[in-house]
């Protein structure tokens, strides 16, 4: 299988004012055309470096990236990234069709933009509410509007960041057999990351767990499910069973009885770091990446008071 | 409560204390204070007694009335647009406003008629002084409303821009002013009644023309219902031009969730 | 502390372009003077106890009409607030009468309140009592009716509800309200005293300094001045509501 993405020793380390903070130490891996990999990992290990990296949004400190053999400089322009904060990723004064039809400006007619977003939005099942606008759906649904988006810019990298960790559990399993379904039908490359053992197992080809800060790879598991899958049955089989306990045994969950008191404490000692570190790492895209995010500082001394002067007229 | 009882209700409640003003007036027989029909009468003499083929509206409107709501909207719409393209760039760079923010929060609170006799001297009197000292008053709210809108645009949004590589023309004005537009529309609101406000202020010193103007002729002439009609006049443009900037900015904001609440402006004067 | 370097270098930046500009020749310099007079200017009236008095005047003005806006808008707050019924019929009166600019009233008022100080405080009242009244009004439609249920559990009547209930969490807003009247009854007492005059305060002072002997240097020093009173009015109001009220924040206080 050829590999539609090569990771080779990616590390990054970002510089803070307080020293620096390694989210990623030392990552290998591929991912072939067509395949599903899942990354799991503890919160807090760098996995949204590690997506940020492939997506171009951030320069790794160190390491390659190659996209079907070209080195990932800035965004690719075949890759799509489904966040998961549908809330903010869709754009709330456009609808349904406006938002999926919204990366697609480049090179198309307006026409060929209308009949792929009503094509994606036939996969994703949303046909109907092409006019809507986003608030008007259930948090589900404006996540498949958001897949819908990604399809419809045909990448070649799918990229999802815990895509379905912001959903309830039905709509969550529904969206799973969607991603599933759509795969199977596009031969797309998909890579989601996630912190659900139960789901990085269900969903995917292949399962990349991910030590914790900074993350290195622990080991990669082929998963051997028939490729059509199903919420009961897949979930109920050995092989899954068996699957998800040897990713819960390398992620540290649930040891022997003596054991938890002790690592529960160095647990939680970690994941304070961890939480720390993550918080630190995500001032730090906040400041270069996004100067939207606005220090409070700085606004004390701008923004002043709201005035509201339309009670009368309600 | 029904629409249409809430509507009856407000109207009665004015239409009683207009009647109860005109008791009031016509007992007290004071000249500073003409009966509210006698305001009427003097309105309908100055501006509504033209020929048919004006529409009925006298010389005073084209003179006086059109040229004050000219100027107001000029000024207005000058400050919008300078206010919102500088706001959105200046809201998208960090440094530029670290550079820029104390300076503007202190030109801000200038109070903008302490600068007419700077403007009446580089201008003289006319037109451009009555526009610069809009302009001056107005631009801040609508400037840092703006900068407050487009530093809103969220991180999720900015990435997925990022990651499907929209044209930089897209993101501006597909992405960064759709998202402070309600911002900016606040700011517009505030702007634009606080330009009435300047608009008289300018014409109380800076002309012989205008509503301001008229204003302070009627006064010195001891014509009082002239010069309560120009007050309502006043009171009546300013409800009207902060309908329209509504409806239009209802029609705008149709896409959000709930228009029940109107976005609050950040920075008002 | 680079926001800071940054601030201050911007507002040198600022202060250059303005000196380089009106030594320019581009506007004579007697018209726009250059901040190197100005500061000289003012440096001087900061000791000149004439200037001085009319600032005291221009600032004691405005204390009134903030103290006499908050005594007529609060009470009449609390009222439209819990009372809808006088809400809906008081609104026609008050969309009316809100857009008439106060200084459409200068004319009205000298003809019937004469030139003197209770002119420009009545005008200035009359522009500082609407945010005070709209923020007062709009916190009692905020105010959690978990919080009133409560205190009429424990057996407080409406009166003691309003008191000891609506009124305190209604104080971030109200404080909202001041500090916006507080800048609005400024820009009111300033035109007035410009356009009026009569009465003193700064604003005559500037009307006086360029109609006189055409003294742009003052004018623009009163004006440095009048800017530096409604920045500290703002950012004291401001701050003052941030740590005496900082729970309004969490309540969405609109601040």
């Amino acid at each position: 299988m050829t590999a539609m993405l090569e990771v080779t020793g990616l590390g990054h380390t970002y510089q803070a004012k307080d020293g620096a903070h390694t989210a990623i130490a030392d990552l290998s891996f591929r991912v072939g055309a067509g395949e599903l990999v899942c990354v799991v990992g503890p919160s807090g290990c760098g996995k949204s470096t590690l997506l940020r990296t492939i997506s171009g949004l951030i320069r790794p400190s160190k390491g390659e990236i190659t996209l079907h053999g070209d080195e990932v400089r800035g965004v690719p322009d075949d890759l799509a990234v489904v966040f998961q904060d549908y809330s903010r990723s869709l754009f709330p004064w456009l609808t349904v069709q406006g938002n999926v039809e919204f990366p697609l400006r480049r090179g198309l007619s307006r026409a060929q933009r209308r009949t792929r977003a009503a094509e994606a939005l036939e996969w994703v099942g949303l046909s109907a509410a092409a006019r809507k606008h986003p608030w008007q759906l259930s948090g589900g649904m404006q996540q498949r509007v958001a897949i819908a988006r990604a399809l419809a810019y045909r990448p070649a990298l799918l990229l999802m960041d815990e895509p379905f960790a912001s959903v309830d559990a039905q709509t969550r399993f529904e969206l799973e057999d969607l991603l599933l379904k759509v795969r199977a039908e596009h031969d797309t490359t998909v890579l989601v990351v996630t912190h659900d053992i139960d789901e990085s197992v269900y969903l995917g080809d292949r399962v990349l767990v991910l030590s914790g800060s900074p993350a290195s790879v622990v080991a990669d598991l082929r998963v051997d499910l028939p490729a059509r899958r199903d919420q009961v049955t897949t979930r109920e089989s050995e092989t899954f069973v068996a699957l998800r306990a040897e990713v819960a045994r390398l992620l540290n969950v649930g040891k022997p009885a003596e054991d938890v008191a002790d690592r529960r404490r160095v647990d939680e000692h970690r994941v304070d770091e961890h939480r720390a570190d993550e918080r630190r790492a995500d001032e730090h895209r906040a400041a270069r990446w996004a100067e939207a995010e606005r220090a409070e500082t700085e606004r004390a001394g701008l923004v002043a008071a709201h005035e509201r002067d339309d009670l009368f007229s309600r | 409560m029904t629409r249409l009882s809430g509507f009856l209700q407000r109207w009665v409640v004015f239409a009683g204390l207009v009647v109860v003003w005109e008791l009031v007036t016509r007992a007290v027989d004071d000249t500073f204070l003409p009966p509210p029909s006698e305001i009427a009468a003097s309105a309908h003499e100055l501006w509504f007694s033209g020929p048919l083929s004006d529409l009925l509206l006298t010389d005073t409107v084209f003179d006086h009335v059109l040229p004050s709501v000219g100027r107001l909207l000029a000024g207005w719409g000058i400050a919008a647009v300078v206010g919102v393209s500088l706001g959105v760039a200046m809201g998208r760079s960090t440094a530029a406003m670290q550079f820029a923010g104390p300076v503007l929060t202190f030109l801000r609170s200038i109070p903008p008629p302490t600068l007419v006799p700077v403007f009446l001297l580089i201008f003289n009197i006319g037109t451009s002084m009555q526009l610069a000292t809009i302009v001056f008053g107005v631009l801040w709210p609508i400037l840092l409303n703006s900068v407050d809108g487009a530093r809103s645009v969220d991180t999720t949004k900015f990435e997925t821009s990022a990651v499907f590589r929209i044209p930089r023309a897209q993101w501006v004005l597909g992405v960064v002013l759709p998202a402070a537009a309600p911002k900016i529309f606040a700011g517009l609101r505030v702007s634009l009644s606080l330009s009435l406000v300047l608009m008289v202020v300018s014409e109380l010193v800076g002309t012989d023309n205008g509503i301001g103007s008229q204003l302070l002729i009627a006064q010195r002439e001891f014509d009082f219902p002239d010069m309560w009609a120009g007050i309502v006049l006043l009171g009546v443009l300013g409800y009207a031009l902060n309908t329209v900037l509504l409806s239009f900015e209802r029609r705008a904001l149709a896409w959000q969730p709930k228009r029940a609440e109107r976005t609050p402006a950040t920075v008002e004067d | 502390m680079r926001a800071l370097t940054r601030g201050l270098l911007g507002a040198v930046g600022f202060l250059v372009v303005w000196e380089l500009f009106g030594r320019s020749g581009l506007v004579p310099l007697e018209y726009l003077p250059p901040p190197s007079v100005v500061a000289v200017e003012l440096s001087k009236l900061l000791g000149d106890e004439p200037f001085l008095r009319d600032v005291v005047a221009t600032v004691l003005a405005l204390l009134i009409a903030v103290g006499l806006s908050i005594g007529i808008a609060v009470p009449l707050g609390l009222v439209l607030g819990s009372v809808p019924a006088v809400r809906h019929a008081t609104r026609a009166v008050v969309e009316f009468l809100r857009p008439i600019p106060s200084v459409a009233l200068i004319p009205l008022a000298i003809m019937v309140l004469g030139i003197g100080p209770e002119m420009k405080i009545s005008l200035a009242v009359y522009a500082a009592v609407w945010p005070i009244l709209f923020n007062t009004v709009y916190a009692l439609d905020e105010l959690d009716p978990l919080l009133v249920e409560t205190a009429r559990a424990f057996g407080a009547g409406r009166a003691r509800v309003l008191l000891s209930v609506a009124l305190p969490s209604a104080l971030p807003f109200v404080l909202t309200g001041v500090r916006l009247a507080a800048t609005t009854g400024l820009v009111v007492l300033v035109s007035v005293e410009l356009l009026a005059g009569g009465s003193g305060g700064l604003g005559q002072f500037i009307m006086e300094a360029r109609s006189g002997a055409g003294r742009m240097d003052l004018v623009l020093a009163g004006t440095v001045v009048a800017g530096v009173i409604g920045y500290l009015l703002n950012e004291g109001l401001e701050r003052a509501q941030r740590r005496w009220v900082g729970w309004g924040s969490a309540t969405g206080g609109r601040s």
